[in-house]
């Protein structure tokens, strides 16, 4: 969607009364982006209204310090907030809890401003004698200050105490803390930290070129490399006004539902491993590794990095349907079976029931998304409210919901999306044999040299996934993405009032996030 | 009882690597190599190309960092003559200077030194080797590549190796990602609390020298700033047969696979200049 001459431009406060206006009519609140500006810091709020995507910004002059909250009407931009405090220095005035969250900076200290220029680092340089890089207004100029000590407890009283799990945790995981406020076997609170992983990617994009752009977007939530690289290759495509090949839709839904089949084994085989069903959990991981090798057979790479280029992708699929339909059959038959009795197993899944229960109206509240949403009742799906790619001319993918809104009930949304996204693929394949190996237009568009700014999207296995690129003459100016995984373990803490310590393996299996597209 | 069944109904899926070759692993597109010699429009083309500066031209020909590389191929694309996808997974060093091929005799020299001195650090480890793993910033990948070791097709505990939560247990440390600013302290840290004799394994591309996503305000540029890294396994992600391929050379299980080498004399100062 392009966006130049489509923003609807607000005071600051103005922009606070339109959110809240539009969401009490029914709008979802998507995401609040910040991108830094010589007039200031520019925030754009993305409603998805009435199935249209609305979207509404503000400019906060430089020196205006802060912007009046828009948490208090609308809770779910609660986490997009304390990040643009973090990144941009600007209060949310109002903000029931504004603490740091993918930067802790030492109060008072100077942001980064990501996005233009290149900010000074918290890093010991590698070139000690180097001149600073030139700051933007309001950047930092001396040295990032990070001040890592522990918050504060937001529980108290007697016997409340504050257990962190992490940054380094058992088992091969990512790197995130959990505080966890626990009076004893009860957990009232449990709060993340995320900005262990910090790396700055808002500020690694201006300058590269378009395709480098889409390596760089791979490599933002890498195991939904696919999806990341679709959305940002879209929003390039919006700003040319040309539509990728339809051989290159083809292998992009190829490749984007392998992904989502991947991670949500990955999901399935962490609650295997918590609930100590070892021989499903050697199952379920001999399945997911022939899916990679499956998806490195159509690309020579094991995360269909490479594939998705800016205006198609980079060719025709190294293995062909004769050779694919019979492994992919097999692999899904092979799931589906031991799906089938995992879910007749009542070690299993007396689990998951009942645990970290998300009610539909707080997923509706907070705008769950992806197969959290789903579980609560919350239905939207870009492939079909929004089809990109060539999901508009395959059948629409099954997107079920469900209203229990616990891990039984994310996990059944999953199952049942990995059946429909093995027929999507099967249907690209089928789709890619009758063009042929020289199909019609190709299997990429040329882009020539863009000048815009456009969002980008695709529905990623982790849900919703949005990425605001603004390039100028083939060059990115400034490119940001908005995972699912950031929207949503926003909602981890809530899942869980009346769960015990040792469900919290399954609650976070459910969720399902990789905390390198939450902490960007 | 199914689930018992249903476990022996797939026979031996488990790799026989390292003590027989694995035919998937051997068809992997592994890393990139550059022939000695690459000069000329070609070859600045396809320095002028790499998205991370991997390729530098100098007067006797281009050489290739793959401890940057990200795989994705462009060179050889543009310089099919001097660039080329190497199939295979032995791709993990023992040095930094290794990673850069082709190989020049003076960090032959660098590296059998590092190979010797790490040789007689971990010669205590070889019957059962304890890993613990520390993400310091990475894209997401390399953890489901790493855990992949623990799943039937590579089994990595037939070997003797096995993944441990308690630092204090480990003997091996495999790092993944850029190394940020906030997992610095952690990382450092989980490093000291392991007992000696250590080894430390940087696994990707990131964790080497920072790959794509490295050199901002936040995020570093590999962890060997860190950490002493022993071995480094170049890839974006590197595959789990790479990885089982740098765990098995920092225990001196394994060596490391041929290089392409520049003649004799020359020396990396005179490339890189
Ligand atoms: S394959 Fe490696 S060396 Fe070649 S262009 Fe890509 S990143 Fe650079």
């Amino acid at each position: 969607m392009r966006l130049n001459g489509t923003l609807n431009w607000h005071s600051p406060e103005g922009l606070v009364r339109s959110v809240a206006a539009k969401v009490g009519q029914g709008a979802r609140f998507c995401a609040l982006f910040a991108s830094p500006e010589a007039a200031g810091t520019r925030l754009l709020a993305l409603l998805s209204h009435s199935g249209t995507l609305v979207p509404e910004a503000t400019m906060v002059p430089e020196g205006a310090g802060g912007f009046p909250t828009l948490t208090a009407a609308t809770p779910a931009a609660a986490w997009y907030e304390r990040r643009v405090k973090d990144l941009f220095g600007l209060e949310p005035r109002g903000h029931p809890r504004p603490d740091p969250l993918v930067l802790p900076r030492r109060p008072g200290s100077a942001p980064p401003r990501p996005g233009w220029g290149q900010p000074v680092s918290a890093l010991p340089p590698d070139d000690p004698g180097a001149a600073p890089p030139a700051a933007c207004p309001g950047q930092a100029t001396g040295p990032l200050e990070l001040d890592l000590s522990p918050l504060p407890a937001h529980v108290q009283g007697e016997g409340v105490f504050t257990l962190p799990y992490g940054p380094v945790r058992s088992g091969v995981v990512e790197s995130v803390e959990y505080l966890i406020e626990t009076p004893g076997e009860r957990v009232p609170h449990v709060r993340a930290r995320t900005f262990y992983k910090h790396r700055g990617m808002q500020a690694r994009f201006p300058g590269l070129s378009l395709a480098d752009g889409a390596l760089l977007a791979e490599r933002y939530e890498g195991v939904a490399s696919v999806a990341h690289a679709i959305a940002y290759c879209s929003a390039l495509e919006s700003i040319a006004g040309c539509q990728p090949p339809p051989a290159a839709g083809l292998v992009r839904v190829l490749h984007a539902e392998l992904e989502r089949v991947a991670n949500h084994l990955s999901s399935l085989l962490a609650h295997t491993e918590a609930a100590a069903q070892a021989v499903a959990a050697a199952r379920v991981a001999t399945h997911k590794e022939r899916l990679q090798r499956l998806r490195a057979e159509l690309c020579g790479n094991r995360f269909g990095r490479g594939v998705v280029v800016p205006g198609g992708v980079s060719g025709p699929p190294l293995a062909g349907a004769k050779s694919l339909l019979g492994p992919l059959t097999r692999l899904q038959a092979g799931i589906r079976a031991d799906l089938e009795l995992l879910m007749a197993t009542p070690s299993f899944v007396d689990r998951l029931r009942r645990t970290g229960v998300i009610a539909p109206s707080l997923a509706r509240e907070r705008a769950a998304l992806g197969p959290v949403g789903r579980a609560s009742g919350q239905a939207g799906d870009l492939r079909s409210d929004h089809p990109y790619a060539a999901y508009a001319s395959l059948r629409p993918p099954a997107s079920p919901t469900r209203t229990a809104g616990d891990a039984l009930a994310r996990q059944q949304v999953r199952q049942e999306e990995m059946e429909s996204a093995f027929d999507l693929a099967r249907q690209a394949l089928e789709g890619l044999e009758e063009l042929g190996p020289t199909p019609v237009g190709g299997w990429r568009a040329g882009l020539g040299a863009v000048t815009g700014e456009a969002l980008g999207w695709a529905e990623a296995p982790q849900g919703e996934l949005f990425y605001l690129v603004d390039a100028v003459q083939g060059r990115v100016r400034q490119a940001q993405a908005r995972s699912a995984s950031f929207h949503n373990l926003a909602l981890f803490a809530t899942a869980f009032p009346d769960d015990i310590f040792t469900d919290f393996a399954f609650i976070e299996a459910s969720f399902g996030v990789s905390i390198a597209g939450v902490a960007g | 009882m199914p689930w018992l069944t249903r476990g022996l109904r797939e026979g031996i899926v488990t790799t026989r690597y390292p003590h027989r070759p694995d035919g998937y692993g051997a068809s992997f597109a592994g890393h990139v190599v550059c022939e000695p010699g690459a000069l000329g429009a070609e070859a600045e083309a396809a320095a002028a190309a790499c998205p991370t500066g991997a390729i530098e031209v100098g007067r006797t020909g281009a050489r290739l960092d793959q401890g940057r590389c990200v795989l994705c191929g462009r060179c050889c694309q543009v310089a099919p003559r001097w660039f080329r996808l190497r199939p295979g997974f032995e791709t993990a060093a023992l040095s930094r200077e290794a990673l850069v091929v082709p190989e020049s005799a003076a960090d032959r020299r660098a590296i059998a030194q590092a190979r010797e001195e790490l040789r007689q650090r971990v010669r205590a480890l070889r019957r059962s080797v304890h890993l613990r793993h520390v993400d310091a910033g990475s894209d997401g990948s390399e953890e489901w590549e790493i855990a992949a070791l623990t799943g039937p097709i590579y089994d990595v505990q037939r070997l003797g190796i096995f993944f441990t939560a308690s630092p204090r247990h480990a003997d091996v440390l495999l790092v993944t990602g850029v190394g940020t600013a906030a997992m610095r302290g952690p990382l450092r840290l989980t490093y000291e609390a392991m007992p000696a004799p250590k080894a430390v394994v940087a696994v990707g591309t990131d964790a080497i020298s920072g790959g794509l996503a490295g050199g901002t305000y936040a995020s570093g540029t590999g962890v060997a700033s860190v950490v002493p890294v022993d071995v480094l396994v170049p890839g974006s992600p590197p595959s789990p047969f790479s990885v089982l391929h740098g765990i098995l050379l920092a225990v001196g299980l394994v060596g490391e696979r041929q290089r392409e080498q520049l003649p004799g004399k020359s020396r990396s100062e005179e490339v890189a200049g």
